[in-house]
């Protein structure tokens, strides 16, 4: 009843509306990532390495890109499964197989990369493969012949010799257009594979790919990785950890504040000299400590965060409780006979939660953040995909320097959509439930 | 007479109590920078692996039979462990020495670490990166500080109009920390705009006049300066505002007001006179948090100041060099928060000490 009143309040102010709107978008996504793709699959999917990702373009920027007119191009994919085949007996066990693998490019960007993925089947003897790449104004360039013994790929943009010979790195001496080296011609572009093999049971299948330089909504890192899975877990993780901490904390030193401030003496001086040790005691340094030692584990970090966190209440906590201490209708429960804890659980404590919820609230972004700062320093939990191990990655491996700008500012925006849609209720909600702010 | 005793013996148990904060906060993080001693067997096979590299490369001991490469082995590994100070155990021997030396502010020599000058006391590596420190933080906290009080003021004349609404609806902007602005900073300025150098403090190779090293040391604090003061700005600006809100809707303000008394006089007399306590604290508490500079704001922004160093001294587990930063923050503070008490009781004459007598 007193959240749905709180709720029809926050309405009225606009900046709460479009927090709430943040926290809700926020929550529908956490939902729908650890919905949609299971912990142990976003793990083995952030951790696996290339392996995983091999199709994918590396460094490739978001699809949206070309929204804008950037006009980058997309992966291509041709498997010889689809492509028109021709088989001729040469004689002598000797078979040839003919693949045209042709497709549009309708760029003038360079791809990425190029591979071929072989697949032969064949008992003794390998099938040889005659490679040549045909151009759309009729160009025919000879790829060289290789001898495929097992599953491989086959990375055209590595080979030193193709290198040599178009004088550029193969993805771009294949596309350039002869009037204008410094562009792709779009066109209808055509691989033929001529494979010679010398069983007649053997044969071969290939996937040839042109990594195009956007991918997915979010686009992929160095390592190829698709973005959008760490973009996606990021948000439980964060939401998880910065709630969890900032509940915690603020709880911890609320209760530990009126304990102090109920029972004087003793007591309270302990939890005024553990409040001053946690002034001292400098956070950011136990926690990397604690990283580079103990454990880089989110839920270590976390726990440490709460031991430092506990250590005292709060100055203005303290002070608010000394004076509601004075209340008369506390006097009145103690004349009842009411027992310590019941007096500071059921009478004192309640009595200042308005001020603990906003504190909380606006507590979220800072921990949040924290976790971002944490990774960034290159303490981020070892095995989860988080904002802040994107944002390190991309900075450790120079996006600012190779222009690749959707990478640190897609976590980036994220953290700051977070860190905004909590402040933005936080600060509402201390309107609402401080009466000293609440006509101003 | 009587009030200047108790005075003084509030203070003089104040500052125990402080001081023995400052000691127990020294002595913890001896602890965690130690990682409760663990550290020491960490230490203790780097030095064994240093004196059997050292011994094994020797040819004069080579062709010695095995036992007695043993022998000497062991000797010169004892006599290393010595040298280090490991042959005492970490509880409590070590730890306590370095406690001593923690609250005599007497930190002695680093083990990895040096300044850039080559020299191994902590205190020489401290000092080298003090000024750069101070010279950032300290542009822009003030910068902060004056910005946000003299702005708060004119807006809490200015309450409800455009500019108020539109400064109480960035606020949320602070929930972002520093380092934050710096990397979206960098990347407009620096990567997009080249207009402005990624981080560092003066171009390299350093221009040869002062007035070009100055304007080059200028361009390098920019960016750092505008992301600390993005990061601060909108929340401090929000929170004196607010703050001054309230003590200018107090009924002694009204009455200032109902008086005739010109609007600087009552700024003057009335709303900045009663806040000065806070200002003062929080004025206060803002020049101690340079002694700590920015662990990441100096690291996203290669500035070479205390911040980088404490984390370097992380990195390297280097125990005196963190002790020696948080013991002279641990003074500091404790220093500061008596100190305010004292400006408390000098500036606000509702203070009173111990057992006033009610009325």
């Amino acid at each position: 009843m007193r959240f749905l009143r709180v709720l029809a309040e926050l309405r009225r102010h606009p900046s709460a509306v479009v927090g709430l709107v943040i926290i809700f978008l926020l929550l529908v996504m956490s939902i729908y990532a650890v919905i949609k793709i299971p912990y142990s699959e976003a793990v083995r999917l952030w951790r696996a390495g290339e392996v995983v990702w091999l199709e994918n373009p590396r460094n490739a920027a978001p699809k949206w890109y070309n929204w804008f007119g950037a006009g980058l191009p997309e992966t291509i994919k041709i498997e010889t499964a689809q492509a028109e085949k021709a088989e001729e007996a040469l004689g002598g066990g000797v078979g040839r197989l003919t693949y045209r693998l042709s497709f549009d490019f309708p760029y003038q960007r360079f791809p990425r990369e190029l591979a071929i993925f072989f697949t032969p089947t064949y008992s003794k003897i390998p099938p040889q493969v005659v490679l040549s790449w045909r151009t759309p104004d009729g160009r025919e360039i000879p790829l060289g012949t290789r001898t495929v013994r097992g599953a491989e790929r086959y990375v055209l943009s590595g080979d030193s010799n193709l290198l040599r010979r178009l004088g550029r790195v193969p993805e771009e001496g294949l596309f350039a257009d002869p009037a204008n080296p410094a562009q792709a011609l779009p066109g209808r572009y055509e691989l033929v594979l001529e494979a010679y093999t010398f069983e007649p049971e053997a044969d071969l299948s290939a996937k040839f790919i042109v990594y195009g330089r956007v991918h997915g909504w979010a686009g992929t890192d160095h390592l190829r990785r698709d973005l959008s899975i760490g973009l996606l877990w990021g948000a439980p993780i964060a939401v998880a950890f910065g709630f969890t901490a900032a509940v915690g904390i603020s709880l911890i030193q609320f209760i530990l504040s009126g304990i102090g401030a109920w029972f004087g003496r003793a007591v309270d001086i302990l939890i005024e000299r553990l409040t001053e040790l946690r002034m001292i005691l400098p956070l950011l340094p136990i926690l990397i400590l604690v990283g580079m030692v103990w454990s880089r584990s989110i839920w270590v970090i976390l726990a440490t965060l709460l031991m430092y966190g506990s250590l005292g209440g709060r100055k203005g906590w303290r002070a608010m409780f000394l004076q509601a201490r004075e209340a008369s209708y506390i006097e009145a429960a103690r004349a009842y006979g009411a027992g310590n804890f019941r007096i500071v659980f059921r009478y004192l404590l309640p009595r200042l939660t308005p001020i603990l919820i906003p504190s909380f609230v606006l507590a979220i972004p800072d921990y949040v953040f924290l976790e971002a700062t944490l990774a960034l320093l290159g303490i981020g939990d070892p095995i989860l995909p988080t904002w802040g191990k994107i944002l390190r990655d991309a900075y450790s491996m120079g996006a600012h320097f190779k222009g690749l700008y959707y990478w640190i500012l897609e976590p980036a925006g994220l953290l700051m959509l977070t860190g905004l849609g909590f402040a933005m209720i936080g600060f509402t909600l201390d309107r609402i439930f401080n009466p000293r702010l609440r006509s101003l | 007479m009587e009030n200047l005793k108790r005075l003084f013996s509030y203070f003089s148990v104040r500052a125990v109590l402080l001081f023995l904060t400052v000691v127990v906060a020294i002595y913890l993080t001896i602890i965690i920078a130690n990682v409760a001693g663990y550290m020491d067997k960490i230490k203790e096979s780097e030095i064994r692996e240093q004196v059997y590299n050292m011994v094994l490369a020797d040819p004069a001991l080579q062709r010695l039979p095995p036992s007695e490469l043993r022998a000497i082995l062991e000797q010169r590994v004892e006599i290393a462990k010595r040298r280090a100070g490991l042959d005492k155990p970490f509880f409590p021997h070590r730890s306590l020495e370095y406690l001593r030396r923690g609250i005599t502010l007497n930190f002695g020599r680093a083990e990895k670490m040096t300044s850039d000058s080559g020299s191994n006391q902590v205190r020489l590596i401290l000092l080298e990166r003090l000024p750069y420190t101070l010279l950032l933080w300290g542009v822009a906290q003030l910068l902060v500080f004056f910005v946000s009080v003299f702005l708060a003021l004119a807006l809490s004349r200015r309450y409800g109009s455009l500019v108020d609404r539109l400064c109480v609806a960035l606020a949320p902007v602070s929930a972002a920390p520093i380092w934050f602005y710096g990397i979206l900073l960098i990347l407009l300025f620096a990567s997009a705009l080249r207009a402005l150098p990624y981080g560092g403090f003066v171009d390299a190779p350093p221009p040869p006049t002062t007035l070009g090293y100055v304007l080059s040391v200028i361009k390098h604090m920019i960016l750092p300066v505008l992301s600390i003061f993005i990061a601060f700005i909108f929340f401090t600006l929000y929170s004196w505002r607010t703050f001054f809100l309230i003590y200018s809707s107090e009924d002694y303000v009204e009455m200032a007001k109902a008086k005739g008394l010109s609007s600087r006089a009552i700024e003057r007399r009335y709303i900045l006179r009663p806040t000065l306590p806070p200002i003062v604290t929080s004025f206060a508490l803002m020049m101690i948090s340079l002694w700590m500079g920015g662990i990441v704001t100096e690291t996203v922004f290669a500035w070479p100041g205390l911040g980088r160093c404490l984390y370097e001294a992380i990195q390297l587990v280097e125990t005196p060099v963190i002790v020696g930063a948080t013991a002279i923050y641990a003074y500091l503070l404790a220093v500061t928060v008596l100190l305010l008490e004292f400006v408390y009781a000098a500036l606000d004459p509702r203070v009173r000490l111990g057992g006033a007598r009610r009325p």
